[in-house]
């Protein structure tokens, strides 16, 4: 029964998405909304179902297997897609499946008068299928499908509104960017497929696990890293992420926020051993984490579209989550994963409710004084941004980054000390954000109400953002273990915890960040200007990124490419092209559409056939 | 009749298909090309019962009664043609302006 419903899952959105696409858009509005929401809706359900009998009675091996059927067998290698539910895809599927659900509500109350509707819907429900493609595969081939699945899903939805080329630039951006990653991705397969003759992940593992790590180990380690680095848009491949917001605002909430982009880490907490084994890969994992977290903070600080806020501060959250990749903390970087989805998908959602009350309209110098025109949006937004800050006891986020602020220090001090500078730099853009949109004067006059289907879920993922994080947490404040418990079996025990004055430190910090915050953009005193010197407009732009890689790799590209245009292939087929449309012209000129002198040639075709005939 | 020889039928068919052949390939009236036509049948017809009165064959005849109706045939899809340009509003009967297949 229960083997039965894990593909049921999978198939009830991707059956939707078909459905929907095959409408072609001549389905009203409402009746998309509800095949698309209420696939996923059950696919919730039944997960709901799954995880309350997994929960109740572990199943005899810690997972539930289901084989759909053998991809292919050849000698020496055999692959089957197969899902598998255990602790870990457990936790995910309700993530993707309940976060998925309540932001398809949302999506309807957003995009319900948009003529594409159809086609939104039926990218989002195929998001969501491949996403649990992703999380169920039990094998690292269909797991590839997944990947690839959610990749091109997000192209199609970040080049949603395809007649700005701005939008069609940016999702062709994160496809290339995100393909250099899937390469990488890919090899990393081929190597692991070609040193241990199978795919299959638990194999894998148990290889990893007694064979000491080798130099194709290790190569297929930083390959897989590459492939989790760009999906997850930390450093260097990160740039794609804030231009990405392009695309609509549910989408930012569940592809750019709470799922895809966590993808990366889900793939190397699955592969948690493979990576253990190999130490110099996950040094990489954590200076790519902390590096990524700082930069991305740092960013966000200065920031002034809502939007790319929130993405800087995706990046930067993400940051953490492999910092305590790194750090052996896997527990806290699958816990932070969790609150993250939470408070970032109501953060994302309550930026697209002001949206669209302030005439689409995302420079947050545009906005401000909003408190008093919407304030159950600024409840949520104050839910989702005090969790994201890590305001202590009240909120989910405190609870997370607690855990991957001791695995740090557990690590090395030193990287404690870079992740709660991050916490302090978090707290500090978040709660600028806030303060300008919601305080001081008014600049743009809100129109409209926030619909039900759009309030719904925002209260919903505000109660999970700030309760969220009750399932686990410090002994100083009360013993409660849930996640860690229920993790254990793949990750082993969890790390003893530090002194208490970490804990102090962790919940100051973000404490002194709002108070800068409310120091420097206080509504009396408020900047209405965004800073300008050199380094803020260095931070803006990214770090600049983008330029190094147009000078490094972009231009140099584009100029082969022209040097190459008119080569010696090239020249073969055009000249090709030209004779045969000399000869065209040259015969099209006999046909001058006068009859009389078609009956010339007919006459004097006849003369030389009789002539030649003659001829003895 | 008189034993005219088949030599001297022959060249008066050769000069009638001449005459006609140079009236398709001369005249720009539509009628008038239409009429060389006939003759240039005619012609082809004369060929046959030259040949048929030769070898006392009636298949000679058989061609000709043929080529006839054939004549007839082609006169009326020829005027049908053109009444259907006249109906079309063309103002000429100018065979050289009807050149909009050009190449």
């Amino acid at each position: 029964m229960d083997a039965l419903l894990l593909p049921l899952i999978v198939a009830c959105p991707l059956l939707a998405a078909g459905l929907l696409f095959m409408s072609a858009g001549r389905m009203p509005p409402l009746p998309t909304c509800v095949i698309g929401a209420g696939s996923v809706g059950l696919s919730a359900l039944m997960a709901a179902m799954l995880a309350t009998g997994f929960l109740r009675t572990p199943p005899p091996a810690g997972a539930l297997h289901a084989t759909l059927w053998s991809w292919m067998q050849v000698e020496g290698f055999n692959t089957r897609i197969a899902f598998t539910l255990d602790p870990l895809s457990l936790v995910m599927m309700l993530v993707v499946t309940g976060v998925g659900f309540l932001i398809q509500l949302y999506a309807y109350g957003y995009m319900h008068d948009d003529p594409g509707i159809a086609r939104f819907f039926g990218c989002m429900t195929l998001f969501v299928a491949a996403m649990l493609v992703l999380v169920f595969s039990s094998d690292l081939l269909s797991l590839y499908i997944g990947w690839e699945g959610v990749g091109i899903c997000s192209y199609l939805l970040i080049g949603f509104w395809h007649t700005d080329t701005a939008n069609v630039a940016a999702a062709r951006k994160a496809f290339i960017v995100t393909r250099i990653g899937d390469a990488a991705l890919l090899c990393g397969l081929l190597l692991l497929a070609t040193r241990a003759g199978t795919l299959d992940i638990p194999a894998l593992l148990h290889i990893a696990a007694t064979r000491p790590a080798d130099l194709s180990a290790e190569t297929a380690a930083f390959l897989l890293l590459g492939g989790a680095v760009a999906k997850s848009a930390q450093v260097p491949l990160q740039t794609w992420l804030p231009d990405a917001m392009a695309g609509p605002t549910p989408v930012s909430a569940l592809i750019h926020a709470a799922t895809m982009v966590t993808a990366g880490v889900y793939l190397i907490a699955r592969l948690h051993p493979l990576f253990a084994s190999v130490p110099a890969a996950m040094t990489a994992v954590t200076i790519i984490g902390l590096v990524t977290l700082l930069l991305a903070a740092g960013s966000a600080l200065v920031q002034t579209d809502i939007k790319r806020i929130l993405a800087y501060s995706t990046m930067s959250q993400i940051g953490y989550m492999f910092l305590a990749l790194g750090a052996g903390a896997w527990q806290a970087a699958i816990f932070h994963l969790v609150t993250h989805a939470f408070f970032k998908a109501l953060l994302f959602m309550a930026a697209g409710a002001i949206i669209l009350r302030v005439h689409h309209r995302q420079d947050i110098y545009q906005m401000g004084g909003l408190a008093r025109a919407m304030p159950g949006v600024f409840v949520a937004f104050l839910a989702g941004a005090a969790a994201l800050a890590g305001l202590p006891l009240l909120t989910a986020g405190f609870y997370s980054k607690e855990m991957i602020l001791q695995g740090a220090w557990h690590a090395a001090p030193l990287l404690w000390a870079g992740a709660l500078l991050g916490a302090f730099a978090t707290a500090i853009y978040i709660f600028r954000c806030l303060f300008i949109v919601f305080f001081g004067t008014r600049h743009t006059e809100p129109h409209g109400r926030t619909g039900a289907t759009m309030a719904m879920p925002l209260a919903c993922l505000a109660v999970l953002a700030l309760t969220g994080g009750w399932m686990e947490m410090p002994d100083a404040i009360a013993p409660v273990h849930l996640l860690s418990h229920l993790l254990s079996p793949l990750f082993g025990a969890p790390m003893p915890e530090g002194p208490t004055w970490l804990l102090w430190a962790g919940s100051l910090v973000p404490l002194a960040g709002v108070g800068v915050a409310w120091l420097l953009w206080r509504p009396r005193i408020q900047t209405r200007a965004p800073p300008e010197d050199a380094l803020a407009r260095l931070a803006r732009a990214g770090w600049d990124f983008d330029t190094l890689y147009d000078v490094l790799i972009i231009h140099p590209f584009v100029t082969l490419g022209r040097l190459n245009q008119t080569d010696i292939c090239d020249r073969l087929s055009n000249a090709t092209a030209a004779t045969a449309r000399a000869g065209g012209r040259m015969l099209g000129r006999m046909q001058s559409g006068q009859v009389r002198r078609y009956a010339g040639w007919i006459a004097a075709g006849t003369v030389v056939a009789l002539c030649l005939g003659a001829r003895p | 009749m008189n034993a005219t020889s088949p030599t001297q039928a022959l060249l008066l068919a050769t000069i009638l298909f001449t005459i006609g052949m140079l009236g398709v390939l001369a005249r720009r009236n539509l009628l008038l090309m239409l009429m060389s036509i006939e003759i240039m049948l005619n012609a082809a017809a004369l060929a046959f019962i030259a040949a048929g009165a030769r070898w006392h064959a009636a298949q000679g005849q058989v061609m000709f009664l043929m080529i006839l109706s054939l004549a007839a045939a082609e006169a009326a899809v020829g005027l049908a043609i053109i009444l259907r340009l006249h109906a079309a509003g063309r103002p000429t009967l100018d065979a050289d302006t009807g050149n909009r297949l050009k190449g």
